[in-house]
């Protein structure tokens, strides 16, 4: 057999002690950014509750995969990533909710598809008017408007090209103007594609 | 400057979010003074964030619950700690602290294995396969990485379990293929990969029913092992590299080998 005397060989063993504490760095990482977390699940989801169940469900995720993060990666985008992706899962496994029906992500945006004028006027907060964009351009219009991330971020985070972050963003933005607009406004110019 | 050119939406929205750069951004600001409608919408737009802030800055500055942040920094109160778990850590641990040279050998738990320095019978098997294939010119594998689809068929069946070979291209090697071993008269596998300079790694595999799960390293003077065990594999990763390098690849064959 191959030589493997007890002086040519070695085996590490990392005890617990040691492992403590680079994992209690990264616990205290993942702990300062849930403030963060839990205001993109309220936002994502309304309900303060259901919004720190989600919250919950992505730290128990991220805390089962804490080998997955790697050192060069931005614990917060991880975070965002996880939180964001469960929250699909769910949207995906319950019932679509109606509103978010509305307005078909595919669907060129123009006066025509405009909401009526009775409902134009009823909308008067952003919060609900949030409520009536398809999930698609909602969670880019908070990931870039509530959490400041770039662009870049958000594609990473969404796994699209960055091209769809932006027209996606453009037509979710648009839509609530349209939405929150007083109706004062027939003047409004005609809306433009997106290069 | 141009500021002529037409401004789409998505112009207008990289300005309202700062993601033009210097030039551009001057350049909008330009075409802003002139086109009053567009200025609007802007100044729209910005509202729409602020509005956000608005609504959702609250949460922010709220106590965090201490069911949350007790279930990051208490996590043994709750946690099944599933094995798989336990060898992640480790394994995450050693790629951060490799290369710093620890000696930590006399914390190994000596109720477990008394011979202290002495890996499993499987490593041993391992290594010497190693060993004697990876430098095998004409005859690595058995079963060439073009029969991908055989290799694993055939190994999954003759070791009872179903498996695959670790994709390591992200590590820069690939598939040469593979074979089959005997260790103490029980079926076991490896599989072989060769990066563009031919240096070669094996992935060795036996069966394995117990619970221990440390994740090791083993070193002699030809080649190093990184092994750990995960019913109802036990792996062990072989090559003649930087211990560094060998636990890079390591990560890697773990990621891929993770449910």
């Amino acid at each position: 057999m191959t030589g493997f005397s007890e002086r040519s060989g070695r085996a590490v063993f990392v005890p617990e002690t040691i492992k403590g504490n680079w994992v209690l760095d990264k616990r205290k990482a993942i702990v300062a950014e849930i403030p963060k977390l839990r205001r993109f699940a309220r936002a994502l989801v309304g309900d303060l509750s259901a919004a720190d169940d989600l919250v919950q469900d992505c730290l128990e995720r991220a805390l089962g995969r804490l080998h997955l993060w790697r050192k060069d990666t931005c614990m917060r985008a991880w975070l965002f990533t996880i939180l964001r992706n469960l929250h699909i899962n769910q949207i995906r496994y319950s019932a679509r909710r109606p509103t978010e029906t509305l307005i078909d992500e595919h669907h060129e945006l123009s006066e025509g598809t405009s909401p009526a004028q009775g409902q134009r006027m009823m909308i008067r907060d952003l919060g609900q008017a949030l409520e009536k964009l398809p999930d698609q351009q909602r969670e880019i219009i908070l990931l870039v408007g509530l959490e400041n991330m770039s662009y870049k971020e958000t594609a990473e985070i969404l796994s699209v090209p960055v091209g769809t972050i932006m027209s996606r963003l453009s037509r979710g933005r648009e839509t609530l103007r349209i939405l929150m607009d007083d109706g004062d406004q027939d003047d409004k110019p005609p809306l433009r594609r997106v290069k | 400057m141009n500021t002529s050119e037409r401004k789409t939406d998505a112009d207008l929205n990289a300005y309202v979010d700062d993601q033009l750069d210097g030039h551009k951004r001057m350049e909008m600001e330009a075409w802003l003074a002139v086109h009053p409608e567009d200025a609007k919408r802007v100044e729209v737009y910005r509202k729409q964030n602020e509005e956000l802030h608005n609504l959702f800055d609250s949460v922010i500055d709220e106590p965090i619950p201490s069911g949350l942040s007790d279930l990051v920094m208490k996590p043994r109160a709750s946690s099944r700690k599933p094995s798989l778990m336990r060898i992640a850590a480790t394994l995450a641990v050693l790629v951060t602290g490799a290369g710093s040279g620890w000696g930590l050998h006399e914390v190994y738990d000596q109720r477990t294995n008394p011979r202290l320095n002495a890996p499993p019978t499987f490593v041993e098997r391992a290594v010497g396969a190693h060993l004697v294939y990876a430098s095998e010119i004409r005859h690595p594998v058995e079963v060439a990485a073009n029969q991908e689809k055989h290799l694993v068929a055939w190994l999954s069946k003759r070791l009872g379990s179903p498996l695959h070979p670790p994709h390591l291209r992200s590590a820069g090697y690939n598939l040469v293929g593979g074979r089959l071993l005997e260790e103490s008269g029980a079926p076991a596998a490896q599989f072989m990969y060769e990066d563009n300079a031919g240096k070669r790694v094996t992935v060795y595999l036996r069966t394995y029913t117990g619970q221990d799960t440390a994740f090791k390293f083993f070193h002699t003077e030809n080649a190093s092992t990184f092994y750990w065990m995960d019913a109802p594999f036990a792996y062990a990763l072989t090559g003649d590299l930087p211990r560094q390098d060998l636990l890079n690849i390591a990560h890697t064959v773990y990621e891929d080998l993770a449910p």
